[in-house]
């Protein structure tokens, strides 16, 4: 890649204080985005992928903190930054859709209200000029009426109408990246497939890039260009997407892959992984995930791989480091 | 049977003394002052009150101890005073300490009581209104509503006038009295419990634990008692512990009204109200005792009451 | 197919009406009507011993209120549901209870499903103490330590509190205590929505043993076509509280007919990514209080017409295999 990246993650850790001593949410975890691409960020429960988007954005509160690694938007350090700088970051460089859209706009204002205060901020325009602009932004989001249902309070909106508000609030004033954190897992099926062609076709006009962090391996498999699997507070495995899905090359990412059910399939038995992933005041030592892994050697259960090259990917694995190709 | 099975369930866990001490409430506790200090001060004066009989350094209630000559006596710092009449003493020299700790007595009994009617009596109602709903629910809350706009003191004076009316001349005894206010104030502070037994109870009522319950064949009662009370007890704890402040309170007045606990078992508030005849001619020391005790002991119960209800709240943690 | 031994189940023509009308004295102030939601709509089917039927469909589709209805946690306001042939709303008593030995149900959201103050030890020998089925504590907690045993968790686990467990761990507790009383027929109610797909894979391949091994008929509500397409035999497919079509599984995933079955097998994310060009359909689901007149699917259904609009179609065979119930099926009208 040529171009500098518009994000840059480097070695960010973050920490929890708790009674029983710090615990670590994310460890070590590196990536970038380039400006314009879908980075998918995908993990099961507690593997960190909300803890880095909460970083990227600037929300993370105590009891956490950054304890360790910087963030680097466009080239400049955002992770240090006191709270009226990011805020004013947060909105018109980095926009941010989360996954429950009744939480995320103010039930006691209109949403052309809320579009209209955001706008102004960020882009200076009159009130005029930013109600045209927030009427247009609901219109190209697909909301019906724009123009009537701009003044109308969020409980007037259903859930799939809610997000595309959120999606137009978002998008106001224009932001380089995205942050969307499980934007469609509160959403019917077939919503589902509505707003992931929006956000895809929206974010290419503006030529957005997005990080779209969600467990959801079909919806990453549609959107994101590349992908990075989170577990355990780290990356262990990172690349284009369609290498990623078919050809993956960490032992967690395979037993993810076969574990999910698939309509074009027609198995017995899912592949398994057997146990969970650990709580995180009980991370083992070495690689977090050498309890599960079916190709478990002793290396793995004292030191902890870094990122390295394995097929056409990048993989957290002693697998990969010893030897130059692993097969399935 | 195999071995494995068996030693695994004789090991049951670690007890119920350990698991206290190791829950977040006692770790939060150990670092509250203010709780700790309030607690302390809570249990010595609950000691120092039910253990009045051993305590105490004089029988204020036997006549044949007391003496005249004695009366009216000051503190002991103060001149004139006697050291063995710490506090002072009365019109009729009674040591004012061991009237303190007997009157403390008394009105820890009847406040306690009254918490644990109020609390019976409006948790089984709440419970019942919630999970069995419609026209019960509806009437229970209605006759709650109804209640709410009286004032607790005017409600326990109305039971209390009554039963005084109701019963009969020779039942007038000192135990029956004191059973009638302790339902009296019972009887005014049930709703609070009542309607937030409801409130939980409705929430409980619809989890997925209840359904199962219902499934598998559970009756009402039992789904009731066993799955949905313990459940709903937690805030009913936070109200029970300021209740108690309350109802020690209401005890007080009705007894400095005249019209709460006989005159054989003084309670602080009797005895506020005899020393109030004396405050302006100077022996002071007759009403601010006891006020002081009636401020320490409620003030006491609900910081206690207070920082439990912090504690329990998940969103402060 | 041979129906030589009579189904296990059967739902005949059920329906469920809610009364969500506001409080009397509302209605009477401000002049609001009443309302009526009717979560279920004349729903009928069948299910053979050993066989699992998948209810799929979206939110408000009905689903739930089915599950429900079929366990007797509520009652039918119209039609009737027969377990071995008896109607669950005509008995009584230890009939009743006999019954409900022979059912049970697994539910979506594993924090709530276990009571949190009871040991897991109590949670999974309640219906043994309910219906009685052993009397002695010592030979309970044996069979306790044997169901904790057969659904992978460790007999020490018995004296431990549902706060202590992972997910993936209380809904195999919650498949315990159904299993506890030794049943039939089991309806699950999207039982892995709530968990990782690594969990989520423990569990349905745990299932799949256990009705395997023991004969079990599985009821296997979802929202998730992957998981239902790897769990069922027969698939039918809801929307606003009817079933439009109901077929088995390779029929309903091979050659779908329902306009609102193939969109919703359109809508699923392409693992597999093979490029196939996708047109998510417009709309949402209408409000289950104000229905569409006739097919509740014609305003979102692209070869609707008059009588679509009109007319409420019904369930019909197909020779395919399945029924669908559709007009434009029916008219010949698909243009496949």
């Amino acid at each position: 890649m040529t171009q500098t990246p518009l994000l840059e993650v480097r070695h960010l850790r973050v920490e929890f204080a708790s009674r029983r001593g710090a615990l670590v949410a994310i460890d070590d975890v590196s990536l970038s985005i380039a400006p314009g691409e879908v980075l998918g960020v995908v993990g099961e429960s507690g593997a960190g992928k909300s803890v880095t988007g909460a970083a990227i954005i600037g929300l993370i509160e105590p009891p956490g903190r950054i304890t360790g690694g910087e963030i680097l938007l466009e080239g400049r350090r955002i992770d240090n930054l006191p709270y009226e700088s990011m805020r004013a970051i947060r909105g018109r460089k980095i926009g941010a859709i989360f996954q429950d859209p009744l939480t995320s706009l103010n039930p006691l204002y209109t949403v052309g209200r809320q579009l209209v205060e955001t706008i102004q901020t960020h882009l200076g325009l009159n009130e005029k000029a930013a109600r045209d602009r927030a009427v247009a932004l609901l219109e190209s989001t697909g909301i019906p009426a724009a123009a009537q249902r701009i003044d109308h309070y969020p409980h007037q909106f259903s859930g799939g109408m809610r997000q595309r508000v959120v999606i137009a609030l978002a998008l106001a004033a224009e932001p380089r990246l995205i942050v969307a954190d499980e934007p469609t897992t509160a959403l019917d099926v077939s919503i589902q497939a509505q707003i992931i062609s929006l956000i895809k076709r929206l974010c290419k006009e503006q030529g957005t890039a997005v990080m779209l962090v969600t467990h959801d391996m079909g919806v990453i498999a549609e959107t994101a260009d590349r992908v990075a699997v989170m577990y355990a507070g780290h990356i262990v495995e990172m690349g284009p997407v369609a290498d990623v899905i078919h050809r993956p090359q960490h032992p967690y990412t395979v037993g993810l892959m076969g574990s999910i059910p698939s309509i074009g399939e027609d198995r017995t038995r899912l592949a398994q992984i057997d146990g969970a992933m650990p709580r995180l005041n009980a991370i083992p030592t070495g690689c977090a995930f050498n309890p599960r892994c079916p190709r478990v050697m002793p290396r793995c259960r004292e030191e902890r791989p870094e990122l390295v090259p394995a097929g056409q990917t990048l993989a957290a694995c002693w697998l990969h480091a010893q030897t130059p190709e692993v097969t399935r | 049977m195999s071995a494995d099975t068996r030693t695994a369930i004789a090991d049951r866990g670690p007890g119920v003394i350990r698991r206290a001490l190791d829950s977040d409430l006692w770790y939060s506790f150990t670092r509250a002052p203010v709780a700790m200090t309030a607690a302390i001060i809570t249990l010595l004066l609950i000691i120092g009150a039910f253990g009045a009989p051993i305590l105490s350094p004089h029988e204020p209630f036997n006549p044949s101890t007391l003496s005249l000559n004695d009366s009216m006596l000051p503190p002991a710092w103060l001149p004139d005073g006697q050291l063995r009449y710490l506090l002072g003493t009365d019109d009729q020299g009674r040591d004012v300490l061991s009237t303190l700790l007997y009157g403390s007595r008394v009105s820890l009994l009847v406040g306690l009581a009254s918490v644990v009617f109020a609390m019976v009596l409006g948790v089984g109602l709440g419970l019942l209104s919630g999970y069995v709903g419609g026209r019960i629910d509806a009437f229970i809350m209605r006759v709650a509503d109804v209640q709410l706009s009286f004032p607790a003191i005017l409600i326990a004076l109305l039971i209390d006038g009554v039963a005084r009316a109701a019963l009969p001349r020779d039942a007038h005894n000192e135990w029956i009295a004191i059973a009638v206010l302790i339902g009296s104030i019972g009887l005014a502070n049930w709703v609070q419990y009542a309607r937030t037994v409801r409130g939980s109870t409705l929430i409980e009522k619809n989890k997925e634990y209840v359904q199962a319950a219902r499934v598998i064949g559970v009756g009402p009662l039992r789904i009731m008692w066993r799955h949905v009370l313990p459940n709903s007890l937690g805030p009913v704890l936070v109200i029970a512990t300021i209740n108690i402040a309350q109802a020690i309170i209401t005890e007080a007045t009705l007894s400095f009204l005249g019209v709460g606990v006989p005159p054989t078992s003084p309670s602080l508030g009797t005895m506020i109200n005899n020393g109030n005849n004396f405050l302006y001619s100077g022996e002071w020391w007759l009403v601010i005792f006891p006020g002081l005790m009636l401020v320490l002991l409620c003030m006491s119960v609900n910081l206690l009451g207070d920082w439990l209800r912090d504690a329990l709240n998940p969103k402060l943690q | 197919m041979s129906t030589a031994a009579a189904p296990l189940v059967k739902a005949d023509s059920i329906g469920k009406v809610f009364d969500v009308s506001p409080p009397w004295l509302n209605r009477v102030l401000e002049g609001k009507p009443r309302l009526l939601l009717h979560a279920v709509d004349g729903v009928s089917f069948e299910i053979e011993r050993g066989e699992t039927l998948a209810l799929v469909g979206e939110s408000g589709c009905g689903k739930s209120t089915v599950a429900r209805l079929l366990v007797g946690l509520y009652r039918p306001s119209s039609g009737s549901v027969r377990f071995d042939g008896e109607d669950l709303s005509s008995i009584a008593g230890p009939q009743a209870q006999a019954l409900r030995r022979r059912m049970q149900m697994i539910f979506q959201d594993p924090y709530a499903s276990l009571n949190p103050r009871w040991r897991v030890s109590d949670i999974i020998a309640e219906p043994i103490r309910v219906h009685r089925l052993i009397e002695s504590p010592a030979d309970i907690e044996a069979r306790v330590a044997q169901l904790l045993g057969q659904v992978g968790l460790a007999a020490s686990d018995a004296v431990k509190f549902p706060h202590q467990f992972s997910g993936g761990q209380r809904q195999r507790i919650s498949i315990a205590r159904a299993l506890a009383s030794e049943p039939e027929f089991l309806v699950c109610d999207e039982p892995t929505s709530a968990l990782d797909v690594s969990v989520q894979a423990q569990v349905l391949n745990l299932m799949r043993e256990l009705q395997r091994a023991r004969g079990l008929t599985y009821l296997f509500i979802s929202h998730n076509l992957a998981v239902v397409h790897h769990v069922s035999d027969r698939v039918g497919v809801m929307y606003l509280g009817r079933i439009v079509e109901i077929a088995p599984r390779a029929r309903i995933f091979g050659s779908p007919r329902h306009p609102y079955t193939r969109m919703l097998l359109d809508a699923i994310p392409d693992i597999s990514m093979s490029g196939r060009a996708r047109t998510p359909v417009g709309g949402e689901v209408p409000n289950p209080l104000n229905p569409p007149s006739g097919c509740t699917f014609h305003p979102r259904c692209p070869l609707a017409n008059e009588r679509c609009k009109a007319e409420r179609p019904v369930l019909r065979e197909i020779t395919e295999g399945g029924r669908v119930a559709c007009h434009a099926v029916e008219e010949g009208r698909l243009g496949l």
